[in-house]
């Protein structure tokens, strides 16, 4: 929080200087400084901004002079909704690559879905948009170019940060589930008989997902990341897309709010994940502490 | 032999920046009699929506990303293994201190960090240099901490040590170098990392400025005449994938050849 404050209060460059111009009177500058307390000095400003956090009053928009607060709760569900349909377009990707990776260590099979994984991480989201634009949207037409309206403008944005997710999650899958094959449970299962379909989805899977799942939660750190660019490509009215837009507006109000939001949002998804590796792994519950 | 392939790659990639000082090009040249004309026998890549010709703006992105890249990297590497290195050397409330400020750090997503930095100090190559390194510090720190933590009991440091060696000089001659390979690795995804990121930074129109030429702002410009001239999408995005994907399989031979176990691949 205080990281976010510093980087906006510290980093060089004045932005009254920056909203008015160079050729704004020194009277109207001063003005303005005194409207938004940056004549005060800087540990009360952080004292105020704390104090007003506690609030919920992360204060209001230069540009639009609406308060923060709504705008963000405006954009936070299409974000939202993107992310969720892009880790379903992630999973259902990377799981049968993982799976047959896995399963088939070393063949042909294991080098293409890989190959096809780091391909996929090679690939920016802001070429993959374009081009899924170029193709699903003015070759084919079947999805529109851009915006949020309806289910059909979801499946672009969403492919685009998906297959990226997908190409990181199916490494992660390959080698959490190679690792687990050697495991001696492994060996009793397929010795008792079961179908090599059930030892790797009942006994390997389930083991090899602990550590998917905990990465997956650092991983979302990449997905806000990859979110920015998509919404900015897609125009997808979201967060990211907000920050984006408050940059190019020089509103440094919403920019500290909106990257605050993001971080404290990355920092509850991870502490969210540990929780969840604790439910499901009863072995997490019962040691306790590292 | 699977690293001459993508080391070739890297070293177009690299002949390609460095080519830009000693070829006239005229990446900056408009021509309004050819504006959004393909690529062809004639026009080579063809040229874009001011009639500037591709190639040589692909030539000069080149460069831009060569040195962004470069730089971003060789700062980022330098100042957190010092850090690191420092912190798991001293030990203590250093040590301490150290380990809060990188945690700080982690707790945010570094791609957002590197974006608001870069939005807040405006925009401008040498800005994105400095948002990407204030960001990238931090793996090379905690990665240099752990390593030099599995090191510094051994006996040639405790010999060091009693012999009244100076601490920096322990540091640097005695911990670093046993410690650098896996930083060598991490470094030469971190030069992928930083190639997209200088990208994505300049797509988000907070990297060079115009007319200079950028990978990304390359795709950011041609993506209002997509239905057009898709070339001026096309082959930027091309140059940016073929030039990660090469130092990726790069890094990945590396590791091996280095035999680093694999920590944060892809981070």
């Amino acid at each position: 929080m205080c990281l976010v404050f510093a980087l906006i209060h510290l980093v060089p460059g004045d932005p009254v200087e920056v909203m008015l111009g160079e050729s704004a009177q020194p009277a109207d500058k001063e003005a303005l400084r005194e409207a938004l307390g940056l004549n005060q000095p800087v540990h009360l400003q952080l004292l105020d901004y704390l104090a007003r956090l506690v609030r919920l009053d992360l204060g209001t928009s230069i540009y639009s002079r609406r308060p923060i607060l709504d705008i963000l709760l405006e954009r936070i569900p299409a974000t939202i909704e993107l992310g969720i349909a892009a880790l379903w377009v992630a999973t259902f990707l990377a799981l049968p690559l993982g799976i047959l990776a896995a399963m088939h260590r070393n063949t042909l099979l294991d080098f293409g879905a890989m190959g096809f994984a780091l391909v996929g991480v090679s690939i920016p989201n802001f070429w993959m948009g374009p081009m899924l634009i170029l193709v699903g949207a003015l070759w084919l037409g079947w999805f529109p170019v851009s915006g949020r309206e309806g289910f059909m403008s979801l499946v672009l944005p969403a492919l685009t940060l998906g297959t990226a997710m997908a190409a990181i999650l199916s490494r992660m899958i390959r080698s959490a589930l190679l690792e687990v094959i050697t495991e001696e449970f492994i060996r009793t299962a397929r010795a008792k008989g079961l179908t090599e379909w059930r030892v790797i989805a009942h006994h390997g899977l389930r083991n090899a997902l602990l550590p998917v799942i905990t990465l997956l939660g650092l991983q979302l750190g990449a997905l806000l990341g990859g979110a920015i660019i998509t919404e900015t490509v897609f125009s997808w009215p979201g967060i990211g897309l907000l920050v984006v837009e408050a940059i190019q507006r020089r509103d440094y109000p919403v920019v500290q709010a909106t990257v605050l939001f993001i971080s404290l949002s990355y920092v509850l998804v991870n502490l969210l994940t540990d929780l969840l590796y604790a439910w499901i792994d009863p072995r997490v519950r019962i040691q306790k502490g590292p | 032999m699977r690293m001459w392939a993508p080391l070739g790659l890297v070293l177009l990639w690299a002949s390609m920046a460095l080519l830009g000082f000693v070829v006239p090009l005229a990446p900056e040249h408009i021509d309004l009699s050819k504006i959004l004309v393909p690529g062809g026998a004639e026009e080579w890549l063809g040229y874009d929506d001011l009639g500037r010709p591709i190639l040589d703006r692909l030539i000069m992105g080149a460069r831009t990303s060569f040195f962004v890249a470069f730089a971003v990297v060789g700062l980022s590497l330098c100042v957190g293994t010092m850090i690191g290195t420092f912190g798991a050397f001293m030990g203590g409330w250093v040590d301490h201190v150290l380990v809060r400020i990188i945690d700080v750090f982690l707790a945010f997503p570094g791609i957002l960090l590197a974006i608001a930095l870069a939005g807040v100090m405006g925009p401008g190559i040498d800005n994105v240099v400095i948002a990407l390194s204030a960001v990238g510090w931090v793996g090379y720190a905690r990665l240099s901490r752990a390593q030099v933590l599995t090191v510094k009991e051994r006996d040639h440091i405790h010999a060091a040590i009693a012999i009244g060696t100076k601490p920096l000089r322990i540091m640097v001659r005695h911990l670093i170098p046993l410690v650098s390979a896996p930083l060598i690795v991490e470094a030469s995804f971190g030069i992928a990392g930083a190639v997209i990121a200088e990208a994505g930074l300049s797509f988000l129109g907070l990297g060079v400025q115009p007319p200079a030429a950028s990978w990304g702002s390359m795709i950011r410009e041609g993506t209002r005449y997509m239905l057009v001239a898709p070339h001026l999408v096309i082959t930027p995005g091309v140059a940016i994938m073929a030039v990660v994907l090469a130092i990726n399989l790069f890094g990945d031979w590396l590791r091996d050849w280095l035999d680093v176990k694999d920590q944060t691949r892809l981070g």
